[in-house]
């Protein structure tokens, strides 16, 4: 384990969700930083630079397939991975999200441990990726 | 004859004074005289005052006829003296006798007073002498009275006068003769001129002796004339001698001479014909008379005449093969037809008229009263025609009879009247159409229009009714459709919605069950164990009702992977092993660990086992389940059957299984949970993977669900 421990964006309208992912997280070791929709998810990605943003796609407003665009045109958090995490199982879903610029894609009902390991296992890839030697 | 004219005496000599001076006086006066009857007049008048004479009448004797005729006369008048005209040749007249008589004879005195020219009075009657001695005295004188003194004077006289009276009246007559041949002669030029054909007299050399004006106009030229016209002129005499020539050596008897000549006056070609006759003259010697007559216009004539009946030939022989060519379009032609005269006869008709309206030897009668009947309605309806005046044409139909068949025939009749110049009409040409078959295509056309009407009207009917169905059926299909949508909209936002709670439920679950929140009694983690049981249970219905949806909205994707169906089959077991141990039956297993892999979407082939499985354990109280799993290498294909020793499904129910939201107890009062998904799951995931389920059952004897499937997926 490296000084840092890993910062996580968790967004999410649903406060209960949120509760118990940065409650795992958080026990989990990680650090998390929540937003509730799409406009605040920018804002907090764009001023705290979080290593993953786990990102649910039905959102009010702003919605989490605009977001992740928006994220991922800027050069400022174009590195940063994306996963999305939908409570729509639909096909068209995932399609939609990978397009969007999505780096993973899970269906909910998601146990914090899954989420967890995805967390992990993309950061990893994206450090990887980055030839951050850090892990 | 002019009457006398009294002629004035030269001097005044007194009254019966006589000698010589009187007689010179006289005799000069009688030889100055132009005629007979002058002289004769001179005579009296110088009796009347020598000699005392106070009627006197002066009669010459003219030889051809030999009559005395009165020439001068003294004191009597002009009627009285006509009938002193004597003919000669009744010798007893007393003025013949008296002119025979060589003296005086005395007339008058004897009862010959009737007879006396001079009135009452005897009449000395004096011959007058001759001019010869042997020819008839020259006339006669009478006087009356005379004295005894004038008689010496009047025998004188009638001595001077007779010679002299008969030479004047010789004179006279020549005169006379001369005259009358001017007259002929003028009169035969005339004749002659007046022919119109040209008229010669030719010498033997054959220069013309008379030409008639038309001849000297064609042969003779004056010098003032123009050159060309005299250079026509010298032409035609020589052609004119050379026909002559021609015309002598030939001799009369060649048939016609043809002579061309030349017109001087236009230039124009002419033909005669020239006629020669020989004309001998005992002074003149031999001639010839010819005749020219100008056949210019016979040639003109004869050639048009030719030409006319040339044409007339050919005209006959066009119209020959124009009636030929009629006659053989006429006679191909099907329909009859007819040519009637103005009498209403039939002068014409073709082969197929003949058929109706002609009857033949050998035909029956009844073909006989058929043809006769036949002609009795066409002669009626041209007859109608002929009556209806101005109108040309005739149509109307007749009934006729075949003779030879006795088929009806129901004709049209068309018939035509031929008009001359004159607007007289000389025919009526009539065409028969048999309608046999016309009426009959009509009736089977109004028949068929009428079948077509009523095919129509059913055709218009069921498509209206078709229409109308079909628009229920597009309307309770958009319905439908629109109910489907609906459904799958609303099934994925259930589940959607179902599980973002759940996904909650089974967090903080998860999370208490890990410790995060610290330890807990082991009652407590139990009770932890059954919610998180019941979610998940809960998860796998809304994950039913999602796959559904999926699978109708061919949202379903299939990820093929190669693998063995025992291992999975041991897999399932395994998972499913909190339920078998709860529902405390022996589950067998038969697996042939010789199955060759099989290449299929596990998760999905996985997913029917696991339900096939759950199901028989919920529908089997007490007994047994068995998963086979084998391989059928006729077939190549792979199945696996769960079998159990469970309630059974009743025939009627094994289809209603398959179905989505039902079970065999639909009833509100059914015994088993469950939403009814998992077969309609099963079934549509099979199709997919290209296989097939079914069930074998009966009521109270257990079920057997078989999967077959194929080693690699078809197509």
């Amino acid at each position: 384990m490296t000084a840092d421990p890993l910062l996580v964006l968790l967004v999410d309208d649903y406060p209960d969700n949120r509760d118990i992912y940065v409650q795992f997280l958080t026990y989990s070791g990680l650090r998390v930083e929540e937003a509730e929709n799409g406009h605040q998810a920018l804002d907090k990605a764009f001023e705290l630079h979080p290593d993953v943003i786990v990102m649910d796609l039905s959102l009010p407003g702003l919605d989490g397939w605009e977001a992740t665009r928006r994220l991922k045109n800027d050069p400022r958090t174009r590195d940063i991975p994306v996963i999305a995490l939908t409570g729509h199982a639909l096909a068209g879903h995932s399609k939609g999200a990978l397009d969007a610029g999505c780096d993973a894609f899970i269906t909910k009902p998601c146990l914090p441990e899954r989420l967890l390991d995805e967390i992990r296992a993309i950061h990893g890839t994206a450090r990887a990726r980055s030839g951050d030697p850090t892990t | 004859m002019a009457p006398a004219r009294t002629t004035t005496a030269r001097g005044a000599k007194p009254r019966l004074t006589t000698g010589a001076t009187t007689r010179l006086e006289v005799l000069e006066a009688l030889l100055m005289s132009r005629d007979a009857g002058q002289c004769a007049q001179r005579a009296l008048t110088w009796l009347q005052r020598y000699a005392g004479v106070r009627r006197g009448l002066c009669l010459a004797a003219d030889s051809a006829p030999p009559r005395l005729v009165p020439v001068a006369s003294l004191g009597v008048s002009a009627p009285r003296l006509e009938r002193y005209s004597v003919d000669l040749e009744v010798r007893d007249h007393p003025l013949t006798q008296a002119l025979l008589s060589s003296t005086p004879t005395i007339l008058g005195s004897n009862g010959h007073g009737a007879t006396t020219p001079l009135g009452p009075g005897p009449v000395q009657a004096i011959a007058l002498a001759p001019l010869s001695p042997r020819d008839l005295p020259a006339g006669l004188l009478l006087v009356s009275p005379f004295s005894p003194q004038g008689a010496a004077e009047v025998r004188w006289l009638a001595r001077v006068l007779g010679p002299r009276l008969a030479a004047l009246m010789a004179a006279q007559r020549v005169e006379e003769a001369e005259n009358r041949l001017q007259r002929e002669r003028g009169l035969l030029y005339g004749i002659i001129n007046a022919v119109i054909d040209p008229i010669l007299l030719t010498d033997g050399d054959g220069r013309i002796i008379i030409a008639n004006s038309r001849a000297e106009t064609l042969l003779a030229a004056d010098e003032d004339q123009s050159e060309g016209r005299r250079q026509a002129v010298t032409l035609n005499n020589m052609l004119f001698s050379a026909a002559l020539t021609r015309h002598a050596i030939e001799g009369a008897e060649a048939p016609r001479h043809e002579m061309p000549l030349v017109d001087p006056v236009d230039g124009s070609d002419l033909l005669f014909e020239l006629m020669s006759t020989p004309a001998t003259d005992v002074r003149e010697g031999a001639g010839i008379v010819s005749i020219l007559r100008n056949v210019t216009d016979l040639q003109r004539a004869t050639a048009e005449i030719e030409e006319n009946y040339r044409k007339l030939r050919q005209t006959e022989a066009d119209a020959r093969a124009e009636r030929d060519r009629l006659d053989l379009v006429i006679d191909s032609v099907a329909d009859p037809i007819l040519v009637t005269d103005p009498g209403g006869n039939i002068v014409m008709m073709n082969a197929p008229a003949e058929r109706l309206f002609v009857a033949v030897d050998g035909d029956s009668e009844e073909a006989r009263r058929q043809v006769q009947a036949n002609d009795a309605h066409f002669s009626s309806f041209v007859s109608n025609l002929f009556f209806e005046g101005d109108s040309r044409r005739r149509t109307g139909s007749i009934g006729l009879v075949d003779p030879i068949t006795g088929a009806s025939l129901p004709m049209e009749a068309i018939s035509g009247k031929i008009v001359s110049e004159h607007g007289e009409v000389t025919a009526v040409v009539t065409i028969l159409h048999d309608r046999t078959e016309e009426l009959e295509r009509a009736r089977l056309y109004e028949d068929l229009k009428k079948l077509s009407a009523e095919l129509e009207q059913k055709v218009r009917d069921a498509t209206a009714e078709l229409v109308r169905q079909n628009e229920l059926l597009r309307r309770s299909h958009i319905a439908l459709e629109q109910a489907s949508a609906l459904k799958s909209q609303f099934l994925a936002n259930m589940s959607h919605e179902f599980r973002t709670p759940l996904n909650a439920i089974l967090g903080y679950t998860s999370m208490l069950l890990k410790g995060v929140s610290g330890e807990m009694t082991p009652q407590q983690r139990r009770n932890l164990e059954r919610i998180d049981s019941n979610s998940h249970h809960l998860l796998s219905i809304i994950n039913d009702i999602l796959d559904i949806s999926r699978i109708e909205a061919g949202k379903m994707p299939l990820t093929l992977v190669e693998f063995l169906l025992p291992d999975m089959v041991r897999e399932v077991l395994a998972e499913v092993e909190p339920l078998i141990a709860r529902a405390k039956l022996a589950v067998a297993t038969e697996l042939d660990d010789a199955l060759p892999p099989v290449k299929s979407d596990r998760q999905k082939v996985k997913q029917i086992i696991i339900n096939l499985l759950t199901n028989a354990l919920k529908f089997t109280p007490q007994g047994w389940v068995k998963v086979t799993a084998a391989y059928d290498t006729r077939l190549d294909r792979l199945t696996i059957a769960v079998t159990d020793s469970g309630i059974g499904i009743s025939p009627k129910d094994q289809e209603v299984i398959f179905e989505d939201f039902r079970q065999a107890d639909d009833s509100p009062t059914r015994q088993y949970t469950g939403a009814g998904l998992g077969l309609a799951i099963c079934r549509r995931l099979t199709q997919m993977l290209g296989g097939e389920l079914t069930v074998r059952s009966a009521l109270g004897e257990g079920s057997t669900f078989t999967l077959t499937m194929p080693r690699t997926p078809q197509d």
